[in-house]
């Protein structure tokens, strides 16, 4: 069964003027996969996303996860249980000024004993690195760690899907290195199904597989090397190449015999095949 | 600006008093108070302040720290205290020690504005030690643990108790905000100290609208992220944390009850507030 | 104006169970017509150092003078001062609050310039707005809400920039936009440096970023300035940023990579001149190669 299938999903927000946000988009996404979604401000990603988990139900089309078709309102609940999502802003997500009290809100929302509650709670602060924390008030945390609390609210109800909304974009270098190493982790070693919508090309060659919207459409659909190598077919996008990336463009433009490499380490390498020491 | 209001005075440490069950040291507080009210005369608010005094170097809060609270309100205290002793129109048994006009001070307004601020005062000083020694959060649980038998009568319990866990949750992240937004408007050159009141009241504009939809902004966040956390109301809802009542509740209920018996025999055996003026005036 | 700090401090909260001291002695000497970069991590005391330059936070300890204003004296003149350096500050579209685009890229004029006339304001509205590249007549009665998050940040920055202060200060000005919306944003950034204000000081996490736009830049760490230097020279001594838990632009990373093997490459870590700097090399390689 496929973690997420949309087929042919349009939805229009009433006061877009009838625009489509998400304008006939199929797509199906395996479980255990780690998904990368890019695209321009208002091209449709977040949309997509809050198709996903039933936040948004979809105006024509079906969309399911795991075969449950997210406009049957009896399954919401089950659908919701299943994909998590992490938001943008940590400090718009949390309810509880105790961070143990606010991982414990999903598990208590649906229903589980004392004792599962407080297990929960240990499994999800542990898989974000933060089981330190357990009594710190999540005002007093810095962004990385207020987003990594946020997380492991949605890891204690035991999703087999993630989807992350931006969850990076407010956060300092520092801080979205933590937050992509628990999503990577997450993926590896939980099998955790992951969608990663962002702006930060280099996040995106971390993922499977990248997939990217242009006003509401999915205009590419491939591994992400794959697409950093159409940088044409990007920047019509209006999205840039990971900064290695770039370089390693320019410089084979400049004639420089390299296959090319989108991030420093492997550009780095290929030039110490192709230079002479001093 | 903002930051000389300290919310949630908690004061960190452990004690006998911090480790009181919050429904204990809510019902202790109302008992309290209660004791206060009951007293008559000033032996009771003497055994109270012993009795308060006692509380306060059990919880190990530096007393200093206790009468901080009062100063907040010192203002309120004053203003009562000079209403009692210009209007105290009780009828007076000794002659009057100002008299000046419409204004009469007697022997009686005297002590009435005594016993009236010095009630005030225990009051504070009493809940200060309850808001000193638990947390917001305690608080909360406690209040909807205590209100839990209102569920009977379809009063919102569950609902109330949220709203309060995540008021309390927003607080400090809308005080950073109302800070930044000031520091941005100030910026632009917005003086919000000096001028008029309705120049005053203009000034603010440019902060709480952007307070406001910043505030709308959040609140439309926070609705899809519980949505998103299978939030669907009370029904089928468990909860983690649980209150326990201790020995230490026990005790420090039957020592409130002690209290309230002893003022009661104080108020029976040595008559109102005003026979202190008798002692006085031989 | 050029901006001088000598063993500023200050303590947040002081005297109290929770002070913590931001800044610990900081020197700092910014120049007139610098596009300045100031780098550290949160808590690095960054954010407290730029908020005293326009008196949002008074002295209380060490000397600051901004031009001929002494910060540390009381009697300076605080509002004539925060007219002449503009304070852009993070996510500055969350402050925009006036009925109309108008209105509230007016904000600024009314509280500083007084005594100007309504028709003065107005052209100096349109001037600022588009300086940020917006059409005025298109947006000036608009309401901000109606905007787009990219023009709406434009429309702060106008706000700003509409009394023509001498120092633009901006804290994280590119933060949660879109690759192509920072690009535009450091370009817009750079044509006003070259018309409207004479100083423009960037607070910034991207080292590319800085690496790419500035002509100097300092680093913060436990609230001194620990590094004061071109992009070139502070990002040549890569290991101790590392060390300080900061990135680095990727030209330093594969420089530095570089240099590990034994290849040195003189650059000054913008993309354009790593590239040509390692296309340089090649050719004098290959051309070594070809006349043996």
């Amino acid at each position: 069964m496929k973690a997420v299938k949309f087929d042919n999903v349009k939805f229009a927000y009433g006061d877009g003027g009838g625009d489509y946000a998400v304008n006939g988009v199929t797509l199906e996404i395996e479980e255990g996969e780690f998904v990368a979604v890019l695209g321009r401000n208002g091209s449709g990603k977040s949309t997509l996303a809050k198709l996903i988990n039933a936040l948004l139900v979809p105006e024509t089309g079906k969309a399911e996860v795991f075969g449950m078709d997210t406009s049957d309102e009896k399954k919401t609940f089950e659908i919701r249980k299943s994909a998590g999502m992490v938001f943008q802003n940590p400090d718009n997500q949390m309810v509880a000024s105790i961070v143990e009290d606010d991982v414990a809100f999903g598990p208590e929302n649906i229903g589980l004993s004392r004792e599962e509650i407080g297990e929960r709670i240990d499994f999800a602060l542990k898989a974000v690195g933060m089981q330190e924390y357990r009594q710190a008030t999540p005002s007093r945390l810095s962004g990385g760690q207020k987003q990594r609390i946020a997380i492991a609210g949605v890891l204690a109800i035991k999703p087999k899907i993630m989807i992350l909304d931006e969850s990076t974009a407010m956060l300092d270098p520092k801080g979205r290195c933590e937050v992509m190493d628990v999503i990577k982790r997450l993926n590896k070693e939980e099998g955790i199904t992951v969608i990663l919508i962002t702006h930060f090309m280099e996040e995106a060659l971390e993922a499977d597989r990248a997939i990217v919207m242009h006003r509401g459409e999915v205009v590419m659909d491939a591994k992400p090397e794959e697409i950093f190598s159409c940088s044409e077919e990007l920047e019509s996008y209006n999205l840039t190449l990971p900064r290695a990336a770039y370089i390693s463009k320019k410089l084979i433009e400049g004639g420089l015999p390299i296959k090319g490499a989108f991030n420093a380490e492997d550009l780095a390498e290929e030039l110490c095949g192709l230079l002479h020491k001093d | 600006m903002l930051n000389d209001v300290t919310f949630g005075q908690y004061y960190p440490t452990k004690s006998f008093v911090h480790n009181m069950d919050p429904r204990a040291k809510i019902v202790f507080v109302i008992a309290y108070i209660v004791a206060i009210f009951l007293a008559d005369n000033f032996y009771g608010l003497a055994a109270v302040t012993v009795f308060l005094l006692l509380v306060v170097f059990l919880s190990r809060v530096p007393f200093g720290r206790v009468l901080r609270s009062v100063k907040m309100i010192l203002f309120l205290i004053i203003f009562t205290a000079i209403l009692n002793l210009f209007f105290y129109s009780g009828e007076s048994a000794y002659d009057p020690l100002v008299k000046w006009g419409i204004i009469k001070i007697t022997q009686e307004s005297v002590v009435n504005m005594i016993f009236l601020s010095f009630r005030l005062f225990l009051l504070v000083m009493g809940t200060a030690v309850l808001t000193l020694t638990t947390t917001p959060v305690a608080l909360t649980d406690g209040i909807e643990s205590l209100l839990t038998p209102l569920k009977w009568i379809r009063f919102p319990v569950h609902e109330l108790a949220l709203i309060m866990s995540i008021a309390l949750r927003f607080i400090p992240t809308l005080m950073d905000e109302t800070n930044r937004i000031i520091a941005a408007q100030k910026a632009r050159g917005a003086n919000f100290e000096s001028g008029g009141l309705i120049k005053r009241a203009k000034a603010v504009v440019p902060i709480l609208i952007p307070l406001l939809v910043s505030a709308f902004r959040r609140a439309e966040d926070l609705g899809d992220a519980m949505d998103a956390r299978c939030y669907s109301g009370a029904k089928g809802r468990t909860k983690y944390k649980k209150l326990t009542f201790t020995w230490r509740d026990l005790l420090g209920l039957i020592f409130i009850a002690g209290l309230i018996t002893g003022i009661v025999f104080l108020n029976l055996n040595f008559g109102g507030k005003f026979a202190i003026l008798a002692l006085i005036n031989g | 104006m050029r901006i001088v700090a000598q063993g500023l401090t200050y303590t947040y909260n002081p005297k109290s169970p929770f002070a913590s001291q931001a800044l610990k002695g900081v020197d700092l000497t910014i120049e007139e017509g610098e596009f300045f970069g100031i780098i550290g991590h949160t808590g690095s005391g960054k954010t407290t150092f730029v908020q005293h330059l326009n008196a949002l936070i008074k002295v209380t300890g060490g000397v600051l003078k901004v031009g001929d204003y002494d910060l540390s004296d009381k009697k300076c003149k605080f509002l004539e001062l925060r007219s002449k350096v503009g304070m852009v500050f993070q996510y500055p579209e969350y402050q925009l609050f006036a009925e109309t685009v108008e209105k509230d890229v007016m904000f600024g004029l009314k509280n500083f310039r007084k005594e100007m006339k309504e028709e003065e304001m107005k052209a100096a509205v349109r001037e600022a707005v588009e300086m940020v590249d917006l059409d005025y007549d298109a947006i000036k009665d608009k309401s901000p809400f109606e905007l787009s998050g990219g023009q709406r940040r434009r429309v702060a920055i106008a706000g700003v920039i509409v009394t023509k202060p001498e120092i633009l200060i901006l804290d994280e000005p590119a933060a949660g936009l879109d690759p192509l919306g920072k690009q535009e944003i450091m370009a817009l950034l750079h044509s006003i440096h070259g018309k409207t204000c004479k100083t423009v000081i960037i607070v910034s996490h991207d080292m590319d970023e800085i690496a790419e736009n500035c002509t100097r830049a300092a680093v913060f760490a436990g609230g001194k300035v620990i590094m004061e230097d071109t992009p070139s020279g502070i990002f040549k001594r890569s290991d101790e940023l590392q060390a300080l838990g900061l990135d680095i632009p990727v030209t330093a990373k594969c420089a530095k990579i570089l240099s590990e093997h034994g290849i040195g490459v003189d650059t000054d870590f913008t993309c354009d001149d790593f590239i040509s700097k390692i296309l340089q090399k090649y050719a004098a390689q290959s051309g070594n190669e070809g006349s043996r």
